[in-house]
């Protein structure tokens, strides 16, 4: 089935090394639209985190069966196939979350992502495998858009989980500032998004700078095995 | 030699496109079932949220009939600030007419339209109003929307659930600014102000209209 070893390193591809937000810099379309606060960056990812199950699956089972030419177009008709019937199944079946998470489902359809890993890594590899991929990539999608978004509402609005009542209604907001702080309305546009997302990448990076400085002075560990790159 | 390439290049092409043409079927006959599968309870979850709505403005003992099928499509009606067609429910209890639930906007909110859902009974009195939808300012004049009230025990807007037409006189129609008898919250008058013209008008046209629109027949 699947190792130790292998597991380790589809997770952590999937949640640091090939982060979807801030190392492969894809689906930055609705990264920025959606960010606006945390709860609304969680329900997209874990919206994602289904469909690219599914796709990755899907895909992964019928890999032997699609001639490589026509690979794209056989890739796409599966993916939104599989988003439109997770789509209706969420409406018809369990209502009220498809109230929550329904309108970030049509936003999954046109995320580079999903093809991205499809192609990347449901193409060469068995099901299992390419599920958890797709897992875990959404995992790190989810960390990271939480982060984006409760950074961004935390200096734009000086709360935390706003519109966390649309999720569960007995839970409000936390307002972290104090109520008159002016807010920063930088922080909530879509320019905001992309400097604090530069500000992500640049974290990402100096901790692995220094990580990498500390590895050198030691003698060499053993190198792990190769991603998916 | 040619011949043969071209006839292998020619039968690869064919070949492909037969499996492009399974998986398109394949995966349109899933989209399909998928479909017809979920109708049932899509549709069903669709009449639920439009009942909730309803239920807000008219109470269901107040009426014995499948409110939802027995409809009379509008044409557009500008009296009701509507400018595009939209549909009447005719509420009837016992056979006889008891109200009628319909749509109107009103134009001239402080930020763009407000619709609203009005029923009115057939001795002319409001049953409820509702928002529906707005773009009023947050924190000022979306108090007009139950949910952003903050007087949770009597909402603003139920205090036209019960005002009628047949005391002739429109005083208590109007806001309290303007000489008549409905509360506003300081600093956001063009909200109310505009809501309350709205269902007075649609009340008004609706007792109008009465006896034509139960006499219609059932819209396809």
């Amino acid at each position: 089935m699947i190792s130790r070893d292998e597991f380790k390193t589809i997770a952590g591809n999937g949640i640091w090394k090939q982060n979807t937000s801030i190392v492969q810099i894809l689906g930055l379309c609705p990264l920025l639209a959606v960010t606006t606060n945390a709860v609304n960056g969680v329900m997209l990812s874990l919206a994602t985190i289904v469909v690219m199950a599914l796709s990755g699956v899907a895909i992964a089972s019928l890999r032997n069966l699609i001639p490589h030419e026509i690979r794209i177009p056989v890739f796409i008709l599966i993916v939104a196939a599989l988003v439109t019937v997770v789509d209706l199944l969420f409406n018809a079946n369990l209502h009220e979350l498809y109230l929550v998470l329904g309108i970030f489902i049509p936003l999954i359809v046109t995320n580079c992502i999903v093809l991205a890993r499809v192609e990347a890594f449901a193409a060469k590899n068995p099901p299992l495998q390419s599920t958890l991929d797709g897992v875990f990539m959404g995992v790190g999608m989810l960390w990271t858009l939480a982060l984006l978004g409760g950074l961004r509402e935390l200096l734009g609005n000086g709360t935390l989980f706003g519109g966390i009542d649309m999720v569960f209604p007995s839970l409000h907001p936390i307002q972290v500032l104090p109520e008159s702080y002016p807010g920063f309305l930088l922080a909530l546009l879509p320019p905001g998004a992309f400097i604090l997302l530069g500000c992500l990448i640049a974290w990402k990076n100096w901790i692995e700078a220094r990580a990498a400085a500390r590895a050198q002075q030691k003698p060499p560990a053993p190198v792990s095995a190769a991603g998916c790159h | 030699m040619s011949t043969a390439k071209e006839f292998t290049a020619s039968s690869m092409a064919l070949r492909t496109a037969a499996i492009l043409f399974i998986f398109v079927i394949v995966f349109t006959g899933l989209l399909s079932g998928a479909y017809l599968w979920t109708k049932p309870a899509i549709e069903a979850s669709a009449t639920e949220e439009k009942m909730k709505l309803v239920d807000e403005v008219l109470p269901r003992g107040e009426y014995d009939n499948a409110l939802l099928d027995d409809a009379v499509t509008l044409p557009a009606t500008p009296e009701l600030g509507l400018s595009e067609p939209s549909k009447v429910y005719r509420a009837r209890r016992n056979g006889q007419p008891a109200a009628l639930v319909f749509e109107a906007v009103a134009p001239d909110g402080y930020a763009g339209k407000i619709r609203l859902i009005v029923a009115l009974r057939t001795d002319g009195q409001v049953a409820g109003v509702r928002v529906t939808q707005h773009k009023e300012t947050p924190g000022l004049g979306d108090y007009i929307e139950v949910k952003k009230d903050k007087n949770k025990a009597r909402p603003w807007i139920t205090q036209f659930t019960g005002l009628a037409l047949t005391d002739g006189s429109d005083k208590e129609w109007k806001v309290k600014k303007d000489g008549g008898l409905i509360d506003y919250h300081a600093g956001a008058t063009v909200t109310p102000r505009a809501v309350a013209k709205a269902v007075t008008k649609a009340a008004r046209w609706a007792d109008a209209h009465r006896d034509a629109l139960f006499g219609e027949g059932v819209a396809q």
